[in-house]
């Protein structure tokens, strides 16, 4: 039926025809409007609301005045930053080198279904079991650290309190990073033709000159892309960090946490929205930002 | 350390936060939506209310009292009827909740259903407002007093048969909430790291990397009376708590104080292996490391005034299960009960009265070891001077 609609459509060609496909696109996006409207947009609108009221209803600027007076939230959210974009750069550069690896594989090979199956499970390994298995790794009493000082006799891990430092989040969020920029970012160079480092080289084109014009600018935007996954996916972490420092909440989603469930200090809920009202400002400038280089990026492919 | 669970939440997304604080937020206009469907669960859970009013005489929603509805079998009987009872932040390993709900289903015939078993108070009270008429709502609350004290509105007032018998300060005096049982403040330990007595030993630099406190004092109640436990033996009261602070600092800046949030897990596999928290979960940590050879201590340091904080119990006034929430209220104050809490290392309410009437479990009343001395419970101003001390002080954790 759809067919015969579309055929007689195709057919007669007319504006009135293209009109009714247009509304039976928008019809079929109804779902995901919907979708996004509960679980996106509503949400976002009632986090601005509470962010901006008193806890009795008052509208106020307090909540959001204390993101930047308050040194305990803008601490959180530099520190926020910075993990999310050191361990953004350090999963895409060691992802993408892995990626190229892979590639670079037999595409029916071992290798390559190992590495891919692999990665899909640890890039969603996260929370409170990732959080044990780096204590029960590299915490005081953890398996190599012990391993190291008693049977190695080397002293370099035995000083375990990195691990519950800024440092240590980032080790562990990195090791989240690096597999999921391979799954996203290894169909981009499963795209690359050999033909087209033929075509350039034919034309004598070097090596660097290959990557400069054609490699690069084909990749940029996919790895642009990733990079920015990558930097909400650090920046919006929570379970892993609060389950390794769950003393004086460092990072921005630590702070949110804090304030909607504490039990010992009331009604700093909205103060908890103005906090993650910040966060999806953050991320929104990120995804503008993010748009203007990819336009600017994917300019030649037009 | 049911703190612990609740962030167990995966928020791996922003929009996870987002639809966390749509549901916090969602409870403002709860009641309202609420209110014309309050018949709702009634019926659709078999007829709770009516069959309870039909057993007893008097409706068991509105009883403030067992007598109400023609005595404590009567009650149970209705509450039986109901089906079942709802309890939220309730985990088995927390002031020996297992036994406590397996007991009163045994003798009651009242199926427990425990919601949320790691949820905190504040939680509980979103849950409430939240599932509201919906039948699924939690019947009774388990909430540290700064919660119970800020939500009295959503309470049904009882007055449980040993209502005589819980001290004029630990309770409502109209039996909107009472106070139920309460822990010590305690530091657990691995006896094969030595003997650890007082608060000053957990500064020994042997220690290095092995002290964890249960929650951040800003977010949980055991972390907070930890830091209280440190400032009264140091010198510091209910007060002034910043001595406490400077321990907790002196503790951070020599290593011996991890930031590790610690688990039934991390106490297992040696990550954390001294604890400071609620005698009630170090306490409970005993019988489950026995078994892998490692013998868990739990002592009450003899530097610092005991310090308890209780945990209050109250009706949801919008119960689906009325007569099976009364009933489980007699059956947790009873005798029984009490001691229940005794043998899972907290200390119930009416211990004078079941000392005098020697009702008291003797062996683990001792097992518990309570302090003689008078235990120290912040007041809620106290509370708030000291939040206020911890909101600009509480951030000295090293970050690299």
């Amino acid at each position: 039926m759809t067919d015969s609609a579309q055929t007689a459509g195709l057919a007669s060609g007319g504006a009135g025809s293209r009109r009714l496909r247009g509304a039976g696109n928008y019809l079929a996006l109804i779902p995901f409007h919907l979708y996004v409207g509960v679980f996106l947009i509503l949400p976002t609108l009632i986090v601005a609301y509470g962010a901006f009221t008193t806890a009795d209803g008052h509208f106020t600027f307090d909540n959001v005045n204390r993101l930047f007076s308050d040194s305990v939230y803008v601490d959180a959210f530099v520190r926020s930053i910075q993990l999310a974009v050191g361990t953004a750069i350090a999963g895409a550069v060691i992802g993408g080198m892995l990626c190229w690896a892979v590639v670079r594989a037999d595409p029916d090979g071992l290798l390559r279904q190992v590495v891919i199956a692999v990665s899909g499970v640890l890039a969603q390994f996260g929370g409170v079991m990732l959080a044990f298995a780096f204590l029960a790794t590299f915490g005081f009493n953890g398996l190599v650290t012990l391993l190291f000082r008693d049977y190695l006799h080397v002293n370099i891990l035995s000083d375990a309190s990195w691990l519950y430092s800024l440092t240590g989040l980032a080790v562990v969020y990195t090791y989240f990073q690096i597999p999921l920029m391979l799954i996203i970012f290894l169909p981009s160079l499963d795209g690359m033709r050999q033909e087209w480092y033929d075509a350039s080289a034919s034309l004598g084109g070097s090596s660097w000159s290959f990557w400069r014009h054609v490699g690069g600018p084909i990749l940029a935007p996919a790895f642009l892309g990733a990079l920015l996954l990558l930097f909400t996916n650090a920046f919006s972490a929570y379970a892993t960090a609060a389950a390794l420092i769950s003393q004086g909440a460092p990072l921005a989603t630590l702070q949110i946490g804090a304030a909607m469930e504490s039990e010992v200090v009331l009604g700093q809920e909205n103060v908890g929205k103005a906090l993650a009202l910040g966060m999806i400002l953050l991320v929104s400038a990120v995804m503008v930002v993010y748009a203007l280089i990819q336009r600017r990026a994917s300019r030649w492919v037009r | 350390m049911r703190i612990i669970g609740s962030r167990g939440f995966a928020a791996l997304a922003v929009m996870t936060v987002l639809v966390g604080a749509c549901s916090s937020s969602g409870s403002s206009a709860a009641p309202a939506s609420g209110a014309p469907a309050a018949s709702a669960p009634a019926a659709s859970s078999g007829g709770g209310a009516p069959s309870a009013a039909a057993s007893g005489g008097g409706s068991a929603a509105t009883a403030t009292s067992a007598a109400d509805v023609g005595g404590i079998d009567a009650l149970c009987a209705a509450g039986k009827a109901e089906g079942q009872v709802t309890l939220i932040a309730t985990p088995p390993d927390w002031a020996n909740y297992g036994q406590m709900i397996s007991d009163f289903t045994a003798k009651y015939g009242i199926k427990v259903q425990s919601d949320k078993p790691d949820a905190d108070s504040q939680a509980e009270i979103t849950q409430a407002t939240q599932l509201a008429g919906t039948g699924r709502q939690p019947d009774l609350f388990d909430l540290g007093s700064v919660v119970a004290k800020a939500h009295t509105d959503m309470y049904a007032p009882y007055k449980v048969a040993t209502w005589a018998d819980i001290p004029d300060g630990n309770k409502e005096a109209t039996g909107l909430w009472w106070n139920n049982y309460t822990g010590f403040e305690s530091i657990g330990f691995d006896t094969k790291l030595g003997d650890i007595t007082k608060v000053a030993d957990l500064a020994d630099p042997k220690y290095k990397g092995k002290v964890a406190l249960n929650g951040d004092p800003l977010k949980a109640s055991a972390g907070f009376n930890g830091v209280v436990m440190a400032a009264l033996a140091n010198g510091g009261s209910a007060d002034n708590i910043a001595p406490g602070v400077d321990f907790f600092k002196k503790l951070s800046d020599s290593g011996n104080l991890i930031p590790v949030d610690p688990a039934p897990a991390t106490i297992a596999s040696g990550q954390t292996p001294i604890v400071i928290d609620w005698t009630y979960n170090n306490g409970a940590q005993t019988a489950v490391l026995a078994p892998k050879g490692t013998t868990w201590k739990t002592v009450i340091p003899t530097d610092a005034a005991p310090v308890a904080a209780y945990y209050n119990s109250a009706i949801n006034k919008d119960a689906a299960h009325p007569a099976a929430a009364r009933c489980w209220m007699e059956y947790i104050m009873s005798d029984a009960g009490q001691n229940t809490w005794l043998k899972g290392f907290a200390l119930p309410v009416r211990l004078a009265a079941m000392q005098t009437a020697k009702t008291l479990d003797a062996a683990a009343l001792a097992a518990l070891n309570p302090p003689t001395t008078p235990p120290v419970v912040l007041t809620q101003a106290q509370t708030d001077t000291a939040t206020k001390y911890l909101t600009d002080n509480w951030k000295f954790i090293s970050i690299k």
